[in-house]
Parts: C-alpha cells; structure tokens; sequence
C-alpha cells in the first residue's frame, strides 16, 4: 500500500507524518511521534490501555487508524498537565492512590477526563460505566471510582483570583 | 498504634509512618513519563519474535530457516542449537528441578512453548519471517491432567521423573492417626482448584543489547532483577557483573514474572549473535499461552473435629497440574500444604503434596503461592461442618484460631496474631446487614499470608535484603535498595521508612531500585517479602547512617552522655528537651567537613535466621462478601464486603489500601470469573475477550477494618499486606452461595453452569427424598 503524507493535531501540535494507511493511530502516537505515555494490552480492542480522547471524546486508538484520525483534536495524557501544572483527575489520582503499576493509568485517565467532559456531575454508577472499557489489573478500581468522584466534587476546581 | 502498642513500644509515635504520602513514583505515572521496557528504544535497536510449538509433546527433528534468511530485512534466527543448552530453574540448589531450556535443543512439551526467534529491522517482518521457519517434529504422545499423567502408562515427560512426579512435599505434625481417633466427626471432600493467568497489564517484554566488550545490558518487565541477572549469567555463560538489569518501571507482575520467559533469553541470545540491541515484546495471547500460571491443584482433605468444635486432626493430600516445567511451582507445592492449616490449630496435621508434569503450561507462584487453594478448600469444609454439627461457624473458626505465641510444631512462630479482632469486625457487620433479600447471602473466609520466604532454594550468596542509604550536603538521601517496586508501592513504603528513621521527610529521598549495576543484591517483589526484609534493611542503613550524623552533633553539643540525641522532622535535639536544637543540614554541612568530605553512608541487611520454615511473621484476615445470584442463569453478582485485617503497624497507608482492594479483584476473579479451560493441551480463551477479569462494574464496596497489632520481626511492627488476601474471596463467595442455596461447589473458578447444575441435582435430589 502507498504510503500517505498526514497531519495529526496531538495535544495542540501539527504533527506531519509520512504512514502506511494501515497503521493504527496508537502506531502513530507511539512510534512515530514517539509518545509513549500511551500503552498498549491487547489485540482486541478489550483493554483501555491505548485510550485518548478525539476532540474531547474517549477513543480506543488501537480501534481507530491514524488516517481516520486526521483533522480532529487528539489528546493524550501528555496532553493533560498545562503549563506543568497538572490537570485535576492526574491530582485526584495522585491523592486516592488511583494507580499502582501504572500501566493502564493513561487510558485510564483518558477515560475519566472524557467522561467528565460529557458528565461533570456523574453517579458512581456513570462512573464505573464510563471506565468499564478499561482494564486495571492492580487497583481493584474503587480507588480510581473515588478520585473520579473526588473531581466531580470540585475539590481540585482551580481557586480564581 | 492503639494504646498498649504505644506503652510497650514508646519510640512509635511516627512522623511520617502511616501519614497520608503520595507515591512517590506518582507523578511520573499519571503524566506519562514512566519508561517501562515495553516503552524503550534503543539506536539500531531490531525487533525480535518467536516461533512456538503448535504439538503440546514432540521431538524436534530438524529446522530449517534458510528461507527466513532470505527475506529482506530479517538480521537473524536463533534456535536451541544457538545456545549453551543449560536446563535452568529457579530451585538452583536442586539440579533435578531446574529442567528447562528455554529453546528448547531436542524436545517441546507444551503447545506455545518457544522453538526458535528471529530478528528483523521492524516488528512486521519479524512477525511476517516465522512462517518461512521449517520444523519437522515427531509428535509424541501427551498427557495433560495430574492424575492422568501419574499412571503408570503415561507418557514420560522428563527422563528418569517416574509417574511423572516432579516434586513431593511432606509436612506433618503430631499423631495424626491417635488425633482422628479423639474426632467425633470426620469428613473427607475432594476439590479442584483452576489455574489463572496473571494477565500483567504490560505483556512479558526485554531489550537486551550485547556491545562487543562482552557486557549485556537487559531491559526487562520483572519483579526481581537480581534474580535475572543471576539466572541469565548461568544460561549465557557470563558473568554475572557482566550482565545489567534495568527495570525501572514494572506494568505488573503478581508472581509471573521472577523467573526467565522467553522475552528476556531470546532477545539476549539474538543480540550476542548480531550484536545490536533486540527487543521483543510478547502479544496478549502470547502472555497467556507461554508464560506461567497459578497453579491448577486436587486437593483432598479429611478433617476430624470434636462435637464441641474443636479441630483434632487434619490430612491433606494434593496433585498439582505442574505442566511442563519447575519453575517456582516446587514453593506453591509446599506452601500450598503449609496455609491449608492456616489459621487454625491442629493437633496434628498430615500433609503430602505431588507435584506432576504435564504437557500443558508450567505452572508456578501466584499471589497467594498456592494459598488461595488452600483457602478455597479448608475455608468451604470448615463451613459445611459447622453445619453438619449445628455450630455458629464463625464462633467455631475464633475456638480454634492462632494466637500471639503460638507454635506451629517444627513450622513457625506467631508472634503477633490480630484474628479475634478480625472475627469481631466481621461479626458486627453481618449484624449490621440484617436480613438480606431472597437471592443474596453472606459468606465469610479466614485467611493468613507469611512476610517473606525464610528459604533459600535459590542459593544466593547474598544477604536477602540489602540497602545504602547515602547523605548528600544538602541533607538529600540516596536510598539504594534491590527491592523492585512492580506497582505494590515498595519504593514509596522503603521511602517512608527511611524518613521515619533517619529523621527527614520522605520528599528527602530518591529511591534508586531497579538496576543492578546500582542496587545491592536483593530477592525481589515475592512471597510479601519486600515490607519486612528490605524494610528492615532500610531501617538499619538508615538508622546507620544517622548514628554517624549524631557522633558529630554530640561532639559539637558537649552534652552529657546519659542523654539521648534524635532527629525528627530535620531537627536535631535531646529528646528529652526537644524544643533545643539545630537543623539537621546544617549538621550534614558539619559531619561531611569532619570526614574529610567522606559522605555519609549508612549500609543496612536483613536475612531471616532461626524464624521457623516459612517465614518471620504472618499476616491475619478474615473477609466477608455478600454475594447475589440470578436463580435463571447462575450469575452470581458480588454486592458488598468487608475484610478485617491484621497486617501489624501499616507504613503507607495509601498503599495498603490499594493492595488490598487490588487483591480483592484478583482473588474474586479467581472465584467466579477467570477460567482458564484447555482442550490437548490449547487453551482456548488467550485473549481478553474469551478470558474474563473484574471490570469497574464488578467490584463492590471493599472497606477494611484495620487491626491493629505490632509485629515484633517487622520495621516499625509491620507484616505482610496484599497477597494474602487474594487467598480468601473464593471460598467466602463459595460460603455464601453454600448459605443461599445449600449447595457445596467443589470446584474453582464457580461457573455460572456450576451454579445451575449443583441446584438442579440439590433440588432434584430433594424431590425424590420426599416422594
């Protein structure tokens, strides 16, 4: 197959990239813009490892090709902190211990910041639903349910002066 | 720490211990910036892939990749014949048990087993290059099941293993026979117990790069580099300070990932004979049919009690399905006997385990090392015979339960044992419960864990445990440890520690883990051995290294020597007048001058000696797990629970907590979700669609209610906490659905299926007693 000259927008920048169309967007992130934040689980669209949000909207993006992917807004989780300054849901998981190895805890946090995007307010329920795509193997989830909770709550709302 | 503690032991009031702290790996993992192996790129780097054995038994005739040379792109293929040959183990004292090439020279024995590994210049042509490799393979006859495999008629797996019998494990205490007499009841139930994959969120992956200067650096997903380290120098045949490990990052481990895989010796033997870096990264479905699993068990068990309740004797005798290989399932095999009389008291006790080769994946440790087999097995019994005798089985459990100094004859010693406590919590909450709905009931469990393995199969010439504890000008430390942090938090927990105990505050310290070239030697992140030994290690390194600080502010105080100087919170002072003092950087600045500009440098170990077979200290919980089911499909839904748990003086609080919840989910998968099914020697469902896991919508509620005791062996009264509670959720989820339906499910994972058939002929049978 012919390989394509593509844009993607990751995190706010132009990425130009010269693809087989074949390759999956998490390829792309991964090994050709070479951030690695984003993890890979399984071959089968089941884990949540390779979550980003498209313009604001959690996608798995090893279900998505690089070349679908082009003209929308990709966010990784090198795309969370602004400024260095991290985003609440990276704050309410530092507090609630909502990670351990870390491995899922990209897709994890991309899960939670486009579920609170769509659902400022969620139930714990909304919640659990809107990280069931998501496979975290150490934490047992409830910790990762509360610092979710803990955003929805506003405790990490930026104080304007 | 509860009043008595703090009487006893007044040099526990903590300024660090059990506060709320952050991981300290935290930031690095919410924002991306952790590099695990499976993130890491070398220049030159090539990628490698393995071919694997489709027969679970064959000889290996001949391979023939000339073809594979041919493609473009394709830098090398390696196969048995590329190596020394070496079978390795991990029981390295016994050469018998240490029995697999890990490409293999002549012989495969289970499907998916590697046969050969090529290299290319990308992933795709690697992957593309195994279907050029040729091997022709005599298929031999196979077995597949423990109890299959023994017969005198089944096929020989291992030269000279007779009935397959791989490892045997005795233990026993007492008169067992003179203590079944005593017994006013005895009963006998067979159980199986499945296997589960430890499914890693990070697939076993490596980088190993070969330089001509005869190092290797390794970049590997483990939970114990020295051990690596040590195992690869004997199978390459180099040295071990010629080898360095790097695992800075671990996506998970939970017992699969101490011994060698495939990853890291192919990847190794490619780069030595290309001399560029290799890297290979195993698929999901490769994780799950070529790596290890938790050991699948029959376990039969024949229990004697007194009318009153009082147990007399116990008798144990367990298969194991070993599959192919040793590995650590040798350990499962004895611990596995050891917690089946956790955690009661037996007058005598009779435990005789085989372990037995099969031609289906080798089996080994997994959180809980076999205990949560035992669990499953004891905990349901124990249940069905208070109700056979009409006792409360709780109350029954607490008659027979270990207390502080309690001997488990030639075994172990309880020094600190919080279970009472634990039957109290669990007591009142199911009071609190009240009458349930019709579908749901309550089911407890009992459990214990050890704190560390005291054995030594692995024949290290090291001490278990070992940390540095180095004291920069600016009153910074460098902490070294060869304890691997997988997830568990030990870098935090190790931290903590040596805050407490050298009086700074944990943003003080940089822990370096992860790296042999700059770590002491260490067993690793198994068996819940890193708390209390490296702890201990920590503890002593640290508290060296403020004793060094504090010749130098005595010195300068000319105080009199019947006083006590301390640090605390960077501040140093007499204890008993604590608002005179002076900053500790300060001091640093002053004892680096009166060294010469020598640093300070604390070293500290720890290796278990005269503490029993097993282990130092043990760990108490007894769990409750309130559990629904759906009469039409058997689906059995967990609503709520709530485990008590004595782990000693918890260090970081934060971490426990998530080790705890974290177990929870393992082990209720291993109850009712994760089924590992084969067909000759294939496993069907090596993916994540086919093999299930809990999901956010699964996990109830899992409060703790923590116990608190002081654990005399461990730093700062601390114990084990996280594995052992992966041992009892089966058994509590299988009690529950005992109480609901009166139905006895002898087997694990519970399948929806089980659940309907077992009602079915309880029901039946029923019917035809009345007609």
């Amino acid at each position: 197959m012919e390989k394509r000259l593509i844009t993607l927008n990751v995190n706010g920048i132009d990425y130009e990239l010269y693809i087989n169309p074949k390759t999956l967007l998490v390829e792309a992130i991964r090994d050709y813009i070479g951030l690695t934040g984003t993890k890979r689980g399984c071959d089968t669209v089941s884990c949540g490892a390779c979550t980003v949000m498209i313009d604001g909207m959690s996608v798995k993006s090893c279900a998505v090709l690089a070349v679908q992917a082009e003209g929308y807004k990709i966010t990784t989780v090198e795309g969370l902190e602004k400024d260095g300054k991290l985003a609440p849901v990276q704050e309410a998981f530092l507090d609630e211990g909502a990670y351990q190895c870390g491995f899922c805890t990209a897709g994890m946090l991309m899960s939670a910041q486009a579920l609170l995007n769509e659902n400022p307010n969620p139930t714990e329920w909304e919640i659990r639903e809107g990280i069931e795509g998501n496979i975290c193997r150490c934490t047992g989830y409830n910790s990762i349910v509360r610092a979710i909770q803990a955003v929805a709550k506003g405790k990490y709302m930026e104080v304007k002066s | 720490m509860i009043e008595k503690y703090a009487v006893l032991y007044p040099h526990t009031k903590f300024h660090v211990i059990n506060t709320h702290v952050r991981n300290i790996d935290g930031v690095a993992k919410v924002t991306g910036r952790a590099v695990y192996t499976f993130d890491v790129k070398l220049p030159g780097m090539l990628y490698g892939k393995i071919l694997r054995s489709p027969h679970p038994h064959a000889k290996i005739l001949n391979i023939d990749f000339s073809k594979a040379l041919e493609l473009p792109g394709v830098m090398g293929v390696v196969t048995g014949k590329d190596t020394l040959g070496v079978k390795q183990g991990i029981w390295r004292r016994y050469k018998d048990l240490c029995d697999e090439q890990i490409l293999p020279v002549d012989k495969v024995r289970y499907i998916g087993e590697p046969v050969a590994a090529v290299a290319a210049i990308t992933e795709e042509i690697a992957e593309k290059v195994l279907n050029l490799i040729d091997v022709d393979y005599e298929v031999l006859p196979a077995v597949f099941e423990p109890l299959d495999a023994i017969k005198k008629d089944a096929p020989e797996i291992h030269e000279g293993f007779e009935r397959n019998i791989n490892v045997t494990r005795h233990i026993e205490w007492g008169d067992v026979e003179e203590a079944f007499e005593e017994a006013d009841y005895i009963r006998e139930d067979w159980f199986k117990c499945g296997g589960q994959a430890h499914m890693c969120m990070e697939t076993r992956c490596a980088v190993s790069s070969y330089t001509p200067d005869g190092k290797l650096t390794i970049y590997h997903s483990n939970q114990s580099p020295y051990y690596m380290q040590a195992l690869m120098a004997g199978v390459l045949g180099i040295r071990e300070g010629d080898i360095r490990v790097i695992s800075h990052y671990v996506g998970g481990g939970f017992g699969g990932k101490f011994e060698l895989d495939g990853a890291i010796f192919c990847s190794a033997v490619l780069s030595m004979k290309l001399r560029r870096p290799v890297k290979i990264v195993y698929t999901r479905e490769e994780d799950f049919i070529a790596t290890k699993r938790r050991t699948p068990m029959y376990y039969y068990t024949r229990t004697g009690v007194k009318k009153d309740g009082t147990f007399c004797a116990r008798e144990a005798k367990v298969f194991t399905n070993g599959g192919a290989y040793t590995g650590m399932g040798a350990t499962a095999l004895y611990l596995t006997g050891f917690f089946h009389s956790f955690p009661y008291r037996w007058k005598a006790y009779r435990y005789d385990g085989y372990r037995v080769y099969t031609n289906t994946l080798p089996s080994t440790s997994m959180r809980g090392f076999g205990a949560p087999q035992a669990m499953w097995c004891s905990e349901q019994q124990i249940e069905w015979i208070a109700a056979d005798l009409g006792l409360d089985p709780i109350e029954m459990r607490r008659k027979n339960a270990h207390h502080e100094a309690y001997v488990i004859p030639g075994q172990a010693t309880i020094q600190s044992c919080g279970i009472q406590q634990c039957f109290d919590e669990i007591q009142k909450w199911i009071k609190t419960k009240g009458k349930l709905p019709k579908n749901r009931a309550i089911g407890i469990s009992a459990a214990g864990f050890m704190s560390g393995g005291i054995f030594n199969w692995f024949d290290t010439p090291y001490a278990f445990s070992a940390a540095m504890v180095i004291i920069n000008q600016d009153g910074t430390v460098e902490l070294h440890v060869g304890a691997q942090d997988i997830g568990q938090g030990s870098n935090t927990t190790l931290a903590i520690i040596c805050a407490e105990a050298l009086g700074v505050k944990v943003e003080d310290i940089k822990v370096h883990s992860g790296d042999t070239d700059f770590c002491p030697p260490d067993l690793g992140a198994w068996g819940s051995r890193q708390t209390l030994m490296a702890g201990n290690a920590v503890k002593m390194a640290a508290e060296d290294a403020k004793r060094q600080l504090l010749e130098f502010a005595y010195a300068q105080s000319g105080m009199n020597i019947v006083y006590d100087l301390d640090i605390k919170d960077r501040w140093v002072h007499a204890i008993a007048r604590p608002e005179r003092g002076n900053d500790y950087t300060e001091l640093v600045k002053k004892a680096l001058r009166g060294k010469d500009g020598h640093r300070i440098i604390g070293r500290g170990y720890y290796t278990p000696h005269r503490k029993g077979m097993i282990s130092p200290a043990y760990s108490y919980m007894l769990q409750g797990v309130e559990v629904e089911v759906d009469e039409e499909t058997g689906k059995i839904r967990l609503v709520d629970s709530l485990t008590a748990h004595d782990c000693g003086q918890p260090i970081n609080h934060l971490g426990l907590i998530g080790q705890l919840e974290g177990a929870f989910s393992m082990a209720a998968g291993y109850g009712y979700l994760e089924y590992m099914p084969y067909e000759d020697g294939k496993l069907m469902n090596p993916n994540l669609v086919d093999y299930k896991v809990m999901r956010a919508t699964e996990m109830p509620p899992t409060p703790v209610a923590e116990i608190d005791t002081y654990e005399p062996e461990g730093p700062y009264g601390a114990k084990e906490a996280g594995e052992g509670l992966t041992n009892p959720t089966a058994a509590a989820i299988g009690n529950a659905l005992f109480h609901l339906f009166g139905i006895q499910i002898k087997e694990c994972p519970i399948k929806p299926e089980m659940v309907l058939n077992t009602l079915k002929e309880k029901r039946e049978k029923e019917k035809n007693s009345k007609k």
